[in-house]
């Protein structure tokens, strides 16, 4: 084996042994786990560094093998795939150390992290599949480790909640297979390439490849959360929150949104789908999504649920850009897999603050809270502006370019829905802040749990992962246009993919 | 003459009896090291046959050097090898389980390892036959042996469901004997390579009647809706690794036995039952798992499940002529198979452990045998037909080739069979995922139960990345 297929392998190796073993280890280990959490999640960064170097040079990594005569399990690197790699093992490497202060004592931890582990060897192999028959078999991975996950709690509402879940994604999942199967026994293969694979087919295969179409959209759409398919999303919300950050900006609805991207741009085609006028229906969805998950978020007194709702929006700002035909836009969606992703995790990082520290779960609670917690405040403050679009921060990148791209596509009622959901973000978000930083200090918090000690309002393994977060939103935001941004890396993709079709 | 001493094909059949003679001598209870030790043999002579089968094509082997018409035919073929190999791979950690399972002097186990050697012989010499009439000999000798096993846990409720199987498989036997002796009346011999050419399109009326009869026979035997009235409590109250062998195991073997009439001498005949059989293997699954879905105790609802699993089977039938119908069923019959034993043996581990024989009683169960759930989940997986296990990889090969058939409600059948089968397996995990309540006592079980049930699911689960092995194999058929 060469090492340009060893690579791939141990990108998926890397938390799968981990997470193999941490099943396997007594709870009271606490060393040992924390030790392989971390070894395994900067062992994935040093990896994923090697690919990226080797990506943007242009070389190519990939493995085959072949499960049944005809049908392959492929795994390859590219420019797309290593976007949502990097992303993952980044906010992994976070999520972990969060989660590690978050379940201090708690029960369980060797199955919560053996799960994690899991689950993040499941968004790998997402991002790292070659055709839809092994992005299948990651995406159905996925949702099985996730599950344990959000029922850790055992509770009955957590069952209940979990329980949603799988119904969402299994019914989901069934769509996705029967398209799937449906293509393969069409095209005889399911291999993701530039340009899509589709249009070889005749015209005659319109109307069937039409409801392919319908058929594979609906089954990642689920775990995307577009409407009406998102049903499950706040009822997640039980999870432990450190769960939430990865479910909202890493693992779930980023696997869907990347599913969404890599079925219009390497299965069907940007200009295949356009030309089966595919395109202008899911962004209509995109656009209902976009504005109900925003209306939906005004009126959750529950912090989580709130971002929840704030998330059903924003992720179908990625959906929008991809089916926004053009190259700008296209730069926009994409580049917002990674900026929603920060932005995201940060608000949640610190949802779980409130909740872990003071036991604020509430909006209605959530008064003084700036004074008492002004580090995550600041933080969630950025998280917060973010996804309304300010100026300076990753989100203000996201919508500028989706802007142009709905310009460029001449869909302008795109523009609009944009601007009115930065201004129902505003409307849900500004409250908040109002009530952290200018509403006087209760006289007792609902359930204080950690006690100030100096500067540390809560203890340093749940405060500096939303500062790195939020840290990175303003960096992302900032210094777009330098090289090393996600912006640049998503104008790498937008040019591979449009080839020749006068990339900016 | 040498050569027949050293051919597996005659040892996997002389082992287990002689074995199962072994524990009979040693009396009660006892025997579970001979067993064990046989079956690992019988282990490698299957994979040895495999790969001969795999390599050379058919192998024929003449017991006492007369061949047809005269004397017993012995055929080897890549659907006999595979059949073979998944009966010794189930058994062995199956035997392994049931020596932690049954205590010395626990009721239930007196005969259980002479009962189940004569059950693995009967297996093997049922998927080597090559004449109607030992097929119906070994069918009878795996019926009884699976009728003394139900029996043996010697309950009044277990001996009311081995007399209601007694009769059934009695019945189904009956059947395809009947079948047997129209088709010697009508062509004046048994053995399937001879009737091969004889039977075709404008065969008489008798012939129709027996192929009939035969089916039914075996419907009855493979417990196909609306004839499965048997199985569930058979399979449900028998001991856990005898469920096991059941459902694994000896329905799968009637079920083959109609796929070779179907693919060997009554091969003109009954395609014309083909989509009758279909209609019931999709009742099969709604009933079996809205049965399993409702279903109050673990083990009812397990076997109920198996009900549900038979009926994939059926629907290939309609596809059989094209490539890759043959594929889906052997493959859904391995996956069914190790999952269904992994399912059965976690299952006699819960019920131990927990002291009853209830959904409802499983809660806490994760935190409490998380191996032992680990692998119930495995097998549901396989069950679900999720990837990446072997009861997806039938799933999508049914799919397939109904999609090419252009048999869309085949397609839609199986995809719902899937979700079906999702709501009864979750429905266990769920209550399993709960807090333990105070009030729950745990009796410790041994390890080697809990991680023989594991190995089972696990195969059942790994067989997905293996399945061009499989599919070679098969590919030496007759």
């Amino acid at each position: 084996m060469t090492s340009h297929e060893l690579l791939p392998l141990a990108l998926l190796a890397s938390s799968l042994l981990p997470g193999l073993i941490i099943f396997g280890l007594p709870e009271a280990w606490v060393g040992v786990r924390t030790f392989l959490n971390l070894f395994a999640a900067i062992a994935k960064l040093g990896l994923v560094a090697m690919l990226l170097a080797g990506v943007a040079a242009g070389e190519a990594y990939g493995v085959r093998y072949a499960v049944l005569p005809g049908l392959e399990l492929a795994l390859k690197v590219d420019a797309l795939g290593m976007m949502f790699i990097t992303l993952s093992a980044v906010l992994w490497l976070f999520t972990t150390v969060y989660a590690i202060g978050y379940l201090e004592n708690a029960p369980h931890r060797s199955r919560f992290f053996g799960f994690f582990s899991l689950c993040v060897t499941a968004t790998m192999g997402i991002a790292l599949a070659a055709n839809l028959f092994t992005f299948f078999i990651f995406y159905e991975l996925l949702t099985l480790s996730t599950f344990p996950l959000v029922v850790h709690r055992g509770t009955d509402k957590a069952m209940k909640g979990g329980t949603v879940y799988l119904a969402y994604t299994l019914i989901g999942g069934t769509a996705l297979l029967a398209g799937i199967v449906w293509l393969h026994h069409l095209l005889g293969h399911t291999e993701f390439a530039h340009a899509g694979i589709a249009a070889a087919l005749g015209p005659e295969y319109a109307g069937q490849l039409k409801i392919i179409f319908l058929l594979l959209i609906a089954g990642v759409g689920v775990k995307a959360a577009i409407v009406p398919l998102h049903g499950w999303l706040p009822q997640a919300m039980v999870a432990p929150a450190p769960v939430s950050a990865l479910l909202h900006a890493v693992a779930v609805v980023k696997a869907g949104a990347f599913g969404i991207v890599r079925i219009v741009y390497e299965v069907y085609g940007a200009e295949f789908a356009q030309s089966l006028n595919l395109l202008y229906p899911l962004a209509l969805f995109a656009a209902v999504t976009i504005l109900w998950g925003s209306f939906r978020a005004l009126f959750q007194n529950d912090l989580k649920k709130r971002l929840a709702y704030s998330t059903v929006s924003q992720v179908s700002y990625i959906v929008l850009g991809v089916a926004l035909f053009g190259p700008i836009g296209t730069i926009g969606g994409l580049v917002h897999i990674v900026h929603q992703g920060i932005m995201k995790i940060t608000l949640f990082f610190c949802a779980g603050n409130y909740a872990e520290t003071l036991g604020i779960h509430k909006v209605s609670e959530m008064d003084g809270a700036g004074r008492r917690m002004p580090l995550t405040t600041l933080a969630f403050s950025i998280g917060a502006l973010g996804m309304m679009g300010a100026p300076l921060t990753a989100g203000a990148v996201s919508k500028a370019w989706l802007i142009d791209g709905a310009t460029a596509a001449h869909m302008e009622w795109a523009i609009w829905v944009l601007w009115t959901s930065s201004l129902l973000n505003a409307a849900y978000f500004l409250p908040i802040l109002w009530r952290a930083w200018l509403r006087p200090v209760p006289a007792t918090w609902p359930e204080e749990h950690i006690a100030r000690r100096g500067w540390r309002e809560t203890t340093l393994l749940l405060l500096l992962p939303p500062l790195f977060t939020a840290a990175a939103t303003l960096a992302a935001g900032t210094f777009a246009d330098s090289e090393a941004t996600p912006l640049a890396w998503a104008k790498l993709i937008a040019e591979r993919e449009y080839v020749g079709k006068g990339a900016p | 003459m040498l050569e027949p001493l050293f051919d597996p094909l005659v040892w996997l059949i002389l082992l287990p009896l002689a074995w199962a003679t072994l524990a009979f001598v040693l009396g009660p209870g006892r025997g579970a090291w001979p067993a064990i030790a046989g079956l690992a043999t019988q282990c490698w002579l299957a994979i040895e046959l495999a790969q001969k089968v795999g390599a050379g094509g058919v192998t024929n082997h003449v017991v006492g050097g007369w061949g047809a018409p005269l004397g017993i035919d012995l055929a080897v073929d890549g659907l006999s090898a595979a059949m073979l190999l998944l009966t010794q791979a189930v058994a062995l950690p199956l035997a392994i389980y049931a020596r932690s399972y049954f205590k010395l002097n626990d009721p239930a186990g007196t005969w259980f390892w002479p009962l189940m050697g004569f059950l693995i012989a009967g297996l093997n010499a049922l998927f080597v036959s090559a004449d109607l009439f030992n097929l119906y000999v070994t069918l009878e000798l795996v019926g009884l042996a699976a009728v003394g096993l139900v029996a043996a846990g010697g309950g009044a409720q277990q001996v009311a469901a081995a007399l209601r199987y007694l009769f059934a498989t009695l019945v189904g036997s009956g059947a395809y004997l009947l079948g047997v002796a129209l088709i010697y009346g009508a062509y004046g011999t048994v053995s399937i390579s001879t009737l091969l050419p004889l039977v075709t399109n404008d065969a008489p009326r008798l012939v129709w009647i027996a192929g009939g009869l035969m089916v039914s026979g075996l419907m009855l035997k493979t417990a196909l809706f609306p004839f499965h009235f048997w199985l569930p409590p058979a399979h449900g109250g028998a001991p856990a690794p005898v469920s096991a062998l059941l459902s694994a195991l000896v329905v799968k073997a009637s079920f083959y036995l109609i796929l070779r009439l179907w693919l060997g001498p009554l091969q003109t005949v009954l395609p014309a039952f083909a989509w009758l059989l279909a209609m019931l293997g999709a009742a099969a699954i709604f009933w079996g798992s809205w049965q399993a879905i409702r279903a109050v105790k673990l083990k009812r609802l397990i076997a109920y499940s198996t009900v549900a699993q038979l009926g994939y089977l059926f629907l290939i039938f309609p596809m059989l002529a094209a490539h890759g119908a043959l594929e889906a069923g052997v493959m859904q019959i391995f996956a069914h198979g190790l999952a269904k034993a992994g399912m059965f043996a976690a299952a006699g581990v819960l019920i131990k452990a927990t002291g009853q024989d209830t959904v409802a009683g499983l809660a806490g169960s994760v935190e409490r045998l998380p191996v032992t759930m680990f692998a119930f989940g495995l097998a549901g997986m396989t069950l679900m037909g999720l990837p990446p296990s072997s009861g997806f990889l039938a799933k999508w090969l049914i799919i397939e080739v109904a999609l090419a058939q252009g048999h869309w409600i085949i397609a839609m059948v199986v995809l719902a069979g899937g979700l079906l089968a999702a709501v009864y397996v979750l429905r266990v995990l769920r209550q399993a995922f709960l807090l333990t309540p105070a009030s729950a006592t745990l009796t410790p079980v041994p390890r080697m139960l809990e991680w023989s049930a594991f190995a089972l699911a696990a195969a059942s689960v790994l067989l997905g990345l293996r399945g061009v092995e499989l599919m070679r194999l098969l590919g030496a058929m007759a």
